[in-house]
């Protein structure tokens, strides 16, 4: 019996590993390329080489297009926190004619594919002749960003001890008061998150902004750009570089959400999300 | 506890701009779908079902939106396949590296997608990563053409972008099952084999459900790894949106095909729902 249980878990052990491997082995091939002096493709890489690093740090549009992305990013970042949160509150406190509605509608960007909430916003942007530009690429990553913010902060808010929002304004603070003074520290790791992710995600947007997109690139875009020409190498210097941020943002992300909520909380909220 | 005014104020601005940025977008959407296009290629607002009835003649449409349902599904059912041994292993091997696991499963789901789906171009074409293995072991002589460019290019890119997708449902869904009654199925006496089929899987399935729902949904609606890996056979519905409404100039025919997707989208999520309510374990 705890042999043929010992073996099963050993298969599984077996199959997870190689899952592990199908998600990490892309990620892998195109880091070791990035240092390959044949550039992309062949086998095995050699001659290793920093020139694609070169070629990128020399590449002037590459640079302008980071630029231009910090600033969506930043952006969007701030737009989709002054709706998100209050939008949290607003489910998680206030009873108002449509909100099962409200709700859903919040958090439909989430699920939906890009191409529509891209393309539903470049109708409107068109009716009011708005013409097309970072600002209303900033715009559709706010709108789209703000399910994060909200599922975000509304989980922090389940948490949140009620006693001590009451507490201040029973003692005479009034609500703006209390807003800042306990109900954002009270929240302080849930936005931090959400920023984090708002940012990150914002940062790798590509699908809303394809339909938004004026003069200026996003990094995204310029990569995609570049992408359709052909494969070029100092495209796996830059994805290597932008992994190595990633990863960094993801786990500090991580280490707040857990040290916020515990565990698991990351897939309940999709499942909250989907249903 | 919260006057009035204060519910007032965290309502309105929130529902006023997902008014104007969401509600009204899609509204438009739907108007468009019911307009066309003039011969000197001017959007006429007059109201038919044309656009809808060219969507019914013209098999292209319909083939093309059945294929990607196709694609979404193979997808949907990969990711599922290495998602739920992933979760269960997690959950219940996972031991003390649970959390350095879980973490090594949503690095991936944040990076990049258009730096993996481009990897995968790097693995697969003709001179790629590959090939050169294939060559350099001897087990073919020239470069094979057929892994990039076809509808299994698309599949496989779109399955490791939404492999994690699925996993953390379903890892929620087995973390929420209570210990004890695993072990009281054991107690009574059932083989592990019967306590996975009649305990854990049928507590499982919400989760299932939601990440399932999320692939299927997602890939459905993908264009860029279509466009980068998937050549004239792996086309899928959203590259004929983007062309009505780039080079072919049809907004409102686009708009029609968006709305259909939606309402795919939507019906699926009505549904899955209704599962979930009836397998969720309360």
């Amino acid at each position: 019996m705890s042999n043929r249980t010992g073996s099963r878990s050993r298969w599984l052990t077996g199959y997870a590993f190689a899952v592990f491997a199908f998600l990490y082995l892309p990620i892998l091939v195109l880091i070791v390329y990035s240092f390959n002096g044949e550039g992309v493709g062949g086998f095995p890489p050699h001659h290793l080489t920093l020139d694609w690093y070169q070629t990128l740090f020399g590449d002037g549009a590459i640079w302008d297009s980071v630029l231009n992305s910090l600033e969506v990013a930043l952006a969007a970042m701030l737009i989709a926190l002054a709706f998100g949160v209050p939008a949290a509150l607003a489910l998680d406190r206030a009873q108002f004619p449509g909100k099962a509605l409200f709700r859903r509608l919040v958090l439909l960007p989430l699920i939906l594919p890009g191409i529509i909430t891209g393309l539903s916003l470049l109708m409107l942007f068109d009716l009011m002749r708005v013409k097309l530009s970072l600002l209303t690429i900033t715009l559709g990553h706010g709108t789209a960003l703000i399910s994060v913010a909200t599922t975000e902060i509304f989980a922090g808010l389940q948490k949140l001890d009620r006693a001590q929002e009451e507490a201040s304004l029973d003692l005479g603070a009034n609500y703006w008061q209390t807003f800042w003074r306990v109900t954002v520290p009270n929240l302080k790791l849930p936005i931090i998150g959400a920023a984090l992710l708002i940012f990150t995600l914002s940062m790798d947007e590509i699908a809303v902004s394809f339909f938004l997109i004026g003069r200026d690139n996003t990094l995204p875009l310029e990569i995609w750009g570049r992408l359709r020409r052909g494969i070029t190498p100092e495209i796996n210097a830059i994805s290597t570089i932008i992994f190595f941020f990633s990863l960094v943002a993801i786990v500090v992300w991580y280490r707040l959400r857990t040290k916020a909520e515990g565990n698991v909380a990351v897939g309940e909220e999709l499942v909250e999300t989907a249903g | 506890m919260f006057s009035r005014a204060y519910k007032t104020l965290v309502t309105i601005p929130p529902l006023a701009w997902v008014a104007l940025f969401l509600l009204t977008p899609y509204a438009l959407m739907f108007c468009y779908s019911f307009w066309s296009v003039s011969s000197l290629q001017i959007i006429v607002h007059s109201w038919n079902l044309e656009n809808y009835r060219q969507l019914l003649q013209r098999p292209v449409y319909w083939e093309t939106l059945l294929r990607s349902m196709w694609i979404a599904a193979r997808v949907m059912m990969f990711s599922l396949l290495l998602g739920y041994p992933l979760a269960y292993f997690l959950s219940f091997y996972g031991g003390k590296r649970k959390d350095l696991l879980y973490q090594m499963v949503i690095i991936p789901l944040w990076v990049s997608y258009l730096v993996r789906a481009y990897a995968w171009k790097t693995i697969l074409g003709s001179d790629g990563v590959l090939n050169g293995l294939l060559q350099y072991t001897h087990l073919t002589r020239h470069p094979l053409e057929f892994f990039l460019y076809s509808p299994f290019a698309v599949v496989l890119t779109l399955t490791h972008i939404y492999t994690p997708f699925a996993f953390l449902p379903i890892y929620a869904a087995l973390e929420h099952i209570p210990r004890n009654l695993i072990e009281a199925s054991h107690d009574l006496g059932a083989t592990p084999a019967q306590t996975f089929g009649k305990v854990i899987f049928p507590l499982s399935i919400p989760g299932v459900l939601a990440g399932a729902t999320f692939a299927f949904v997602l890939s459905l609606g993908d264009f860029l790894a279509p466009l980068l890996l998937g050549g004239p056979s792996g086309i899928m519905i959203s590259n004929i949106v983007v062309s009505l409404f780039g080079a072919a100039y049809n907004w409102p025919l686009g708009a029609a095909i968006s709305l259909c997707m939606l309402l795919v989208v939507v019906s699926l999520l009505f549904f899955s729902e209704r599962l979930e309510k009836k397998w969720s374990f309360s």
